[in-house]
């Protein structure tokens, strides 16, 4: 189980970003624990300033804005990417 | 080219008179529209790969411990290419006073970032061309500048919430990011299908309004509006564009009926500066970090400073 948390004090964009990386792992099949992270000190506390920013095993993902969803499935794919010839 | 195709559509497709006032405002409409869209798509695309390189948290570590001056010039111009999502100023308030960095620099910071922005620009450049589009650009850069100075004079550090002070930053390690000008390219294309999906409304309903009065503007508004020596004019259209409310792109249209009616100058830049520089929603937001008499002070000052940049560009034109 991958923990994955977003960060972001209820702005939209963390909406849509919460919604896009449901249906990513969901949709390939990607075991994950989505939090949601509000409170302000713990968001400030992993460096992050610009919301919504995401956290995968407790590394940064992501920090502002909405992210694609290609780059969404880039963040689950960490022992690298084997169908991508040109990366590594 | 957007104005033969805006007469080829209008005066020759669905043939309307070209000396009719639906027709001036409707040719006014498809030439605006058309022009306006493809800058926007152009700049957001050529922006958000700028941006793939530049991030507030980078910002912030060029920015601490320098000088207050340098630290200030630098604030104002990242916060003039870095729009920030509204919902971003609260983490970033704090980021910025956790680092040190000095309150009076911060509120340069916030003042610059929205007012200044590439969509701003894009609709100057497209609607009354690129001399009032520097002239806003200095004048912005201007009002951070003097405005961050001044209310560091209040001591403003009394204002802000405790809570803000304990905050403690720390930095998770990061994900190996994709640094590829793929990624970057992605990242451009999604800025651009995320903010022209954002405002697209506004600029069909500025650029509306605008062409609304392009063909119907009262003159006598315009000319009440339009004498330099009137010198109410400027407060009188920043108090009205205090309290209204657009990220800058709707107004722009209305700044070009202006002008084109003779509205002077610094009058119309005024209006548009404050409509954009103070919105509700982002104190609002601000309210979590500060108190609110250090919202209505930088509210106020933000008010003066405009007012001044009106009067002045009114007298030098």
């Amino acid at each position: 189980m991958i923990e994955v948390k977003v960060l972001g004090s209820g702005c939209a964009n963390c909406e849509t970003t919460m919604k896009l990386i449901e249906d990513v792992t969901s949709e390939n099949g990607i075991a994950i624990n989505l939090e949601k992270v509000e409170d302000m000190a713990e968001i400030m506390s992993y460096g992050i300033m610009s919301t919504p920013g995401v956290l995968v095993d407790g590394k940064i993902a992501h920090a502002g804005g909405i992210p694609d969803k290609k780059t969404i499935l880039g963040w689950f794919s960490s022992s690298c990417c084997p169908a991508d010839d040109n990366c590594c | 080219m957007f104005e033969s195709l805006a007469n080829w559509l209008v005066f020759d497709l669905l043939s309307i008179a070209k000396d009719s006032q639906l027709g001036g405002s409707l040719q006014f409409f498809v030439m605006d529209i058309t022009k306006i869209f493809f800058m926007l798509v152009l700049i957001i695309y050529l922006m958000g790969l700028f941006r793939s390189f530049v991030s507030p948290e980078k910002v912030r570590s060029y920015i601490q411990g320098k000088s207050k001056f340098t630290a200030r010039i630098m604030a104002i111009l990242l916060g003039a290419v870095t729009p920030f999502c509204s919902c971003s100023s609260v983490p970033l308030f704090i980021g910025f006073v956790e680092a040190g960095i000095p309150l009076g620099v911060t509120f340069s910071f916030l003042i610059a970032s929205p007012m200044i922005n590439e969509i701003a620009v894009v609709m100057l450049i497209g609607i009354v061309g690129w001399k009032i589009a520097i002239l806003y650009v200095l004048s912005g850069l201007v009002v951070a500048f003097v405005g961050g100075m001044i209310i560091e004079r209040f001591k403003p550090e009394r204002w802000v919430e405790d809570y803000v002070w304990k905050i403690q930053m720390g930095q998770a390690p990061t994900i190996e990011a994709d640094n590829s000008l793929n990624a970057r390219h992605r990242y451009a294309y999604a800025e651009v299908k995320e903010i022209v999906g954002r405002i697209w409304k506004w600029v069909i309903l500025g650029v509306g309004l605008g062409a609304l009065f392009h063909g119907y503007f009262p003159e006598e508004w315009a000319t009440s509006l339009s004498d330099k020596n009137n010198f109410l004019a400027v407060p009188m259209s920043v108090l009205i564009g205090v309290p209204l409310y657009s990220n800058a792109v709707g107004v722009i249209p209305l700044a070009e009926a202006m002008l084109l009616k003779g509205v002077a100058i610094g009058t119309t830049l005024a209006f548009m500066m404050s409509i954009a520089a103070i919105s509700l929603p982002e104190i609002m937001i601000l309210r979590k970090v500060i108190k609110w008499q250090a919202l209505a002070l930088f509210t106020a000052i933000v008010t003066v400073s405009i007012i001044f940049v009106g009067w002045f560009f009114n007298i030098i034109t």
